[in-house]
């Protein structure tokens, strides 16, 4: 028994928090974030337990991979899917990230949803059991063993996001972005599903062990896809990589992410670091090997492509971007880029070690921004209050996120400023002492080597980077305030604070687990770390072939030293930062001063274009037109074409059905016109008449009334007799006509056996 | 195992109704609890039965019971429950005895009428799972559908005649199909055994015989699914029914199609099903209309009751599909991935029928509840009611989510297992039918969850409405237990259904 199976309980018990909190102790809100923030503490220490256990002994003969005895789950056929926890380098890796930030998240959270307006009271324990949920679905997908509970825990996910986006669903705009959240990552996640059961159907497992045999792969490989030039692997990690696309935000799917942040703060910085988005980039490094079965197959270049593409273009719409949390949420955007292009030129460790250090830097950034935004509205409430209203006009149009409003709170809130500033650097790639740094040098490096393309793109884009991250620091920190409401700005409380400085040591410091053996001077003090440790995962005997030689050949890249990247790289960083600082910094904006690229853009006729990138190029607007629009409309003929929207009129489908109705009850009425006028009619003279007539007519009756009285019309007939003795209101005889007509049903049908036996 | 419990289950239903018309009918009271202790007494039964079947092997018929009936056309009593019936057995019952214990507090009048007919109407569903002679499976589909007739027309909303008389004729028509076509099977093989035909293959080699009536048997069954086109009695029945009539007919009279088709359209003509799969790909396109077209159209409704009525729709397509799946794969199962996965999509299709049932029952509760409290259906008319019925919000998200698919919830997995199955042999049903999962996450969230529950509240209009009561959350917890714990962990739903179909798939010549 392995102190691995630890593993197991992870995501237990932020899942035993969620529902406590969600059947007990939703009246306590106390007790709500204390059993939150326990749940996921429990989850901290036994991933701490199972991350060292797993890094200092090494199962399996040399290889890190632990996989636990498995219960039975899935069976279908002969064959069963069994659910066990799976314990490897990238399982291992996320189990130190994942809970560590979501506890930082969560301790944060006590204190913005505590010390802040507006105040949440009967959903505040609401909002610590869907944060419970979230860390339970990031954790279960992390520790699983199967494709199948990967995706299980990753639509989790992906509820979670949907609700807590739009938690404050009294607003608008909030419960919309929930809304869009969801449908847009779930159209990403229709590709993952068709690529799941595609890849069930043809391997017969989705195990990790199964998928990702040598065999296994090599047989995906060699299969062609009905019958066109790609090969199942290829298609399927394709269509698995829809799921990225949607989850990780990546273009075209990336929309939903900047509208995200209409959730509370601590929810973006949930979902744009350790989790949801997370989630995306690290089902890549999870079928890796599937991606790199087909050796240079057009499945890399496509993901290499869409992940260099998305980074660039949305960095450039954050350049013009004014909401302190849109400019991160782009830059999440194109950080997330940086990591699927790394992965799509087979530099999975690199790749992996960008998720790492991200999440870390992006949460600190997320919660610092929170916590500008809270000092903000604290700011305005104050100024407010004590005789500020003669400043701005339109105080119920103040918007505590837009950064045109701050300025000079690097003195008012210096604890915020200084981590904010830590993150922004590593983000930045400010050489050395961040970790963005190395994570992104290591990108660099082996883009460089294998695809000078892809280096390009992404250097460019890491010196955009650098500039909007100048940009933003000098706009809400440095400069004199711009409003009443930046001067009058405390610094927060501090569960809000202490996060902030835990983030910010690993943002700085967990670079050094991957500093590469080859860098002058420093390179080999320490060990590289997370390149062994990470890059065992994939040398290991159980993954494929071509994994292992995409890595090595990516790999062999920063073998040796080569300074052509690393000098590029720091030219972007820096001059990026330099110019913004030149631009934003040195002469700080005043209060009414348009935005400077703006001006400078306007002056030389590019006005449009910053008009465009504001506007995130229209693709928000585009996709509503089309697809939001388009289903509507075409829901609305589909309705018409069954059933027609009006009372009374009726659609093709139902109008037909209707029609038959129709025929059948003129038939009944023609009947019954018969029954009542003629037939009564003649009974009456029969009766009056005497026998003879009487016996002529029953003929007629028998000849005409039952002829008539045919098909559909005998049935809309006996319906509409049934009823009429309800209408009265005597039951029981319906009951008895009830039973009649069963019987006269069992009673046709012996008829009818008797007729053909005698025939 | 001599004790018949099929027999007593099945009849047990009937004896409550006996008991209830010799109770007074002044005493609503004994009534209500009468009807539901014996709807209780089934749903204990069903259990047994279910684990009966599991440790007796889900792969065979068990506690089968056999009796001469009319012995001059060999039609026997027969009855035995396997992993595909046991499931719905169990399903029949838990949905019976909440139905009847939620109606026991909204129905005031003709309780005595209500009570005879629900439980006569159990009978007759019970009859249709249990039954293995045609003879006896179809006098017991009859049984159930004049109960529902009467439901609807008498206990019904504004328009409950139009809705009652529409659902008796479409449902009449089917049976006359399925009548002609029992016959003609009967003359064929000289027997009335469902199994036994099946083993015999019924017009093996008269193609038109053949192909007429497997028509018959599918056009009976789809009806009652029901299939794009033969759906638009479904959503007037539905909204003009009353609460536990709707749990009922979404729960267990549309599966009582989708169990026809797997029993009976499927082992009997397994040929013919394959050929309008395949090669004159009829039955996919079908299923995938229903789907997609169905669910677009609930994206149209602004009538809750209706637009969940329209979701049967969608949701049964992943029946169809499911069985087009098995279907295709017909003829190449021997390929141990092909019989995973044609099995699978059966699977898919089984554990549908089930999901849907707590589901969509589980929604039509909901429906009724909030309908005893506003007086309206009219999505338009509510908004912002998560703060006022934070509870009644809460269970009707799980329910919701369960709808479109979630993991997690039971709904998931019959999607899942269908696209699993179809995506290997009719990959373009696969590929279109999956749209429909997104179009389904549309309408649940924007048009209920949104409409209803979301935005600023009318403090005026809905400041009084009060949240579930404790009847109301005791009807709605075994449906919401039981979507989260196969949800999570539906392995014992899946080794019935897999067992079942596993050995009708191998079987088939």
């Amino acid at each position: 028994m392995s102190i691995l199976n630890l593993a197991w309980l992870i995501p237990l018990f932020p899942f035993l928090a969620f529902v406590t909190i969600a059947l007990f102790a939703h009246r306590n809100r106390a007790l709500s974030h204390q059993i939150t923030i326990g749940g996921i503490a429990i989850a901290f220490v036994l991933s701490q337990v199972v991350f060292w256990a797993a890094v200092l002994i090494p199962v399996d003969g040399g290889e890190h991979l632990f996989e636990s005895t498995a219960i039975r789950w899935l069976p279908a056929g002969h064959e069963v899917l069994s659910l066990g926890v799976w314990v490897d380098p990238a399982t291992v890796v996320m189990l130190f990230m994942v809970p560590l930030v979501c506890m930082m998240i969560f301790i944060y959270s006590v204190g913005y949803m505590n010390f802040g307006t507006p105040q949440i009271d009967p959903r505040y324990s609401r909002f610590f059991a869907y944060m419970s949920l979230f860390a339970t679905g990031m954790l279960g997908m992390v520790v699983f063993n199967n494709l199948v509970a990967f995706f299980l825990f990753w639509e989790i996910m992906g509820t979670c996001s949907y609700l807590l986006i739009g938690f404050w669903y009294e607003k608008e705009s909030a419960f919309r972005a929930g809304l869009k959240a969801f449908l847009v990552t779930k159209l990403g996640d229709l590709f993952l599903m068709v690529g799941l059961v595609m890849l069930y159907a043809e391997v017969g497992s989705l195990a990790y062990r199964d998928v990702f045999a040598p065999e296994t792969l090599h047989h995906l490989a060699e299969t062609p896809f009905l019958g066109t030039p790609l090969s199942m692997a290829a298609v399927i990690s394709l269509l698995i990589f829809g799921g990225t696309v949607g989850k990780s935000a990546q273009f075209p799917l990336h929309v939903w992410l900047p509208d995200a942040m209409e959730g509370p703060t601590p929810v973006s910085a949930l979902i744009h670091a350790a989790t949801m988005v997370s989630a995306g980039v690290f089902l890549v490094v999870r079928t890796f090997p599937l991606l790199t079965a087909v050796d240079g197959g057009v499945q890399m270049t496509v993901v290499a492509v869409i992940g260099a593409f998305t980074a660039i273009f949305s960095s450039v719409i954050a350049v013009a971007q004014n909401d302190i949390k849109r400019v991160l949420a782009f830059s999440t955007i194109s950080q997330l880029g940086y990591m699927v292009a790394a992965l799509g030129i087979g530099a999975y460790v690199a790749g992996a070690f960008h998720l790492i250090t991200h999440a870390f830097f992006k949460a600190l950034l997320f919660l610092g921004s929170g916590s500008v935004i809270h000092g903000m509205e604290h700011g305005h409430h104050h100024a407010h209050e004590h005789g500020g209203h003669h400043e701005e006009h339109g105080h119920e149009e103040f918007n505590p996120n837009d950064m045109m409003n701050m300025g000079g709170l690097g003195r008012r809130m210096p604890r915020t400023f200084w981590t904010f500033l830590a993150g922004g650097l590593a983000l930045s790639g400010f050489p050395l002492i961040t970790a963005g740094f190395w994570s992104k040098d290591e990108i660099l490096a082996q883009a460089y080597e294998t695809a000078p393309w892809v280096f390009w793109i992404l250097a460019v884009a890491a010196g955009i980077t650098a500039f909007y991250t100048m940009r933003q620091i000098c706009m809400t920190f440095l400069g004199q305030p711009r409003t009443a409401a930046a001067r009058h700005a405390p610094e927060s409380v501090p569960s809000m604070t202490v996060p902030l400085i835990i983030l910010a040591v690993f943002a700085v410091g967990l670079g050094w687990a991957g500093i590469p053996e080859h860098f002058p001077v420093i390179g080999g003090l320490i060990p590289n770390w997370f390149h062994h440790f990470m890059g065992s995962a994939i040398g290991a005997a159980h993954t494929a072939e071509h994994a292992a030689e995409a890595v090595g050949h990516a790999a062999e890249a920063v073998a040796g030293f080569v300074w052509q990247p690393l000098a590029m790289g720091l030219a972007f960083a820096l001059g990026g930062l330099g110019l913004g600082w030149l631009v934003y910094g040195w002469r700080p904006m005043g209060a009414d001063d348009p935005d400077r690229v703006q001006a400078a853009m306007s002056r030389v006729g590019l006005g449009w274009l910053h008009t465009a990138m504001r506007n995130r190029f229209y693709f928000d607007e585009l996709y509503h037109w089309v697809f939001v629009r388009g289903s509507i409309w075409l829901a609305g003929v589909f309705d018409a074409f069954d059933y027609g929207q009006a009372e009374g009129r009726h659609g093709v489908v139902d109008g037909m059905v209707n029609l038959a109705g129709r025929v059948g009850r003129i038939l009944s009425q023609v009947a019954d016109w018969i029954d009542t006028h003629i037939v009564d009619a003649l009974v009456d003279l029969a009766g009056r008449a005497g026998r003879a007539g009487s016996e002529a007519t029953n003929v007629f009756d028998l000849k005409v009334v039952d002829g008539a009285v045919d098909g559909v019309g005998s049935v809309i007939r006996a319906g509409g007799q049934a009823l009429r003795p309800i209408q009265t209101g005597r039951v029981q005889n319906y009951l008895l006509l009830a039973s009649a007509m069963v019987l006269a049903l069992v009673a046709t049908f012996f008829v009818m056996i008797l007729l053909l036996q005698i025939w | 195992m001599n004790f018949p419990i099929l027999s007593v289950t099945l009849f047990a239903p009937l004896v409550g109704a006996i008991l209830i018309m010799v109770i007074p009918r002044e005493d609503a009271k004994t009534i209500r609890r009468v009807g539901t202790a014996f709807s209780f007494l089934t749903l204990v039964l069903g259990t047994i039965i279910w684990i009966g079947v599991a440790r007796a092997g889900a792969g065979d018929m068990s506690f089968t019971e056999e009796y001469r009936w009319i012995p001059a056309f060999n039609v026997w009593y027969r009855l035995g429950v396997d992993g595909l019936s046991a499931p719905m057995v169990f399903l029949t019952g838990l949905l019976t005895t909440l139905s009847l214990f939620y109606s026991a507090r909204t129905i005031g009048e003709r309780v005595k009428e209500y009570y005879f007919l629900f439980l006569l109407l159990e009978m007759g569903m019970f009859g249709v799972f249990m039954s293995l002679d045609l003879v006896l499976f179809y006098v017991f589909w009859e049984i159930g559908l004049v109960p529902m007739f009467l439901l609807i027309g008498v206990w019904g909303g504004a328009r409950r005649e139009y809705a009652a008389i529409k659902f008796f004729l479409y449902t009449l028509v089917g049976s006359v199909f399925m009548l002609l076509a029992i016959i003609g099977v009967y003359f064929d093989t000289g027997t009335f055994s469902i199994l036994e035909i099946a083993a015999a293959q019924p017009f093996v080699g008269n193609i038109a015989l053949a192909t007429a009536a497997f028509w018959a048997f599918f056009i009976a069954f789809a009806i009652k699914v029901p299939s794009f086109p033969f759906h638009t009695w479904l959503p007037d029945a539905h909204t003009e029914a009353p609460t536990a009539g709707s749990v009922i007919l979404a729960g267990i009279l549309l599966k009582l199609g989708a169990y026809g088709l797997i029993r009976i359209a499927l082992p009997f003509f397994p040929e013919r099903f394959h050929y309008f799969v395949t090669d004159v790909p009829i039955i996919p396109i079908v299923a995938v209309v229903s789907i997609v077209y169905g669910a677009l159209v609930c994206m149209a409704q602004w009538d809750l009751k209706r637009l969940i009525a329209y979701s049967s729709v969608a949701h049964m397509g992943y029946v169809t599909l499911g069985l087009c799946a098995a279907a295709a794969g017909y003829g190449v199962l021997a390929g141990e991935q092909n019989l995973s996965a044609a099995v699978s999509g059966l699977t898919g299709a089984s554990m549908q029928m089930f999901a849907h049932g707590l589901i969509t029952g589980g929604l039509f509760f909901l429906v009724g509840i909030i309908y005893e409290r506003a007086h309206t259906r009219d999505l338009k008319a509510f908004g912002g009611l998560g703060s006022q019925v934070p509870y009644y919000y809460g269970v009707m998200l799980v329910t919701g989510f369960a709808s479109l698919g979630l993991p997690g919830l039971a709904g998931f997995w019959s999607e899942f297992f269908v696209f699993r199955g179809t995506v290997r042999f009719i990959p373009v049903a696969a590929i279109i039918g999956v749209l429909g999962v997104v179009f389904t996450a549309a309408y649940i969230l924007w048009k209920i969850v949104q409409h209803v529950f979301l935005g600023t509240l009318d403090k005026e209009k809905w400041g009084t409405l009060s949240d579930m009561e404790w009847w109301e959350k005791v009807t709605m917890w075994p449906l919401i237990l039981g979507m989260v714990f196969f949800g999570f962990y539906p392995t014992p739903l899946l080794d019935m259904f897999n067992a079942a179909l596993t050995a009708l798939l191998s079987g088939l010549p």
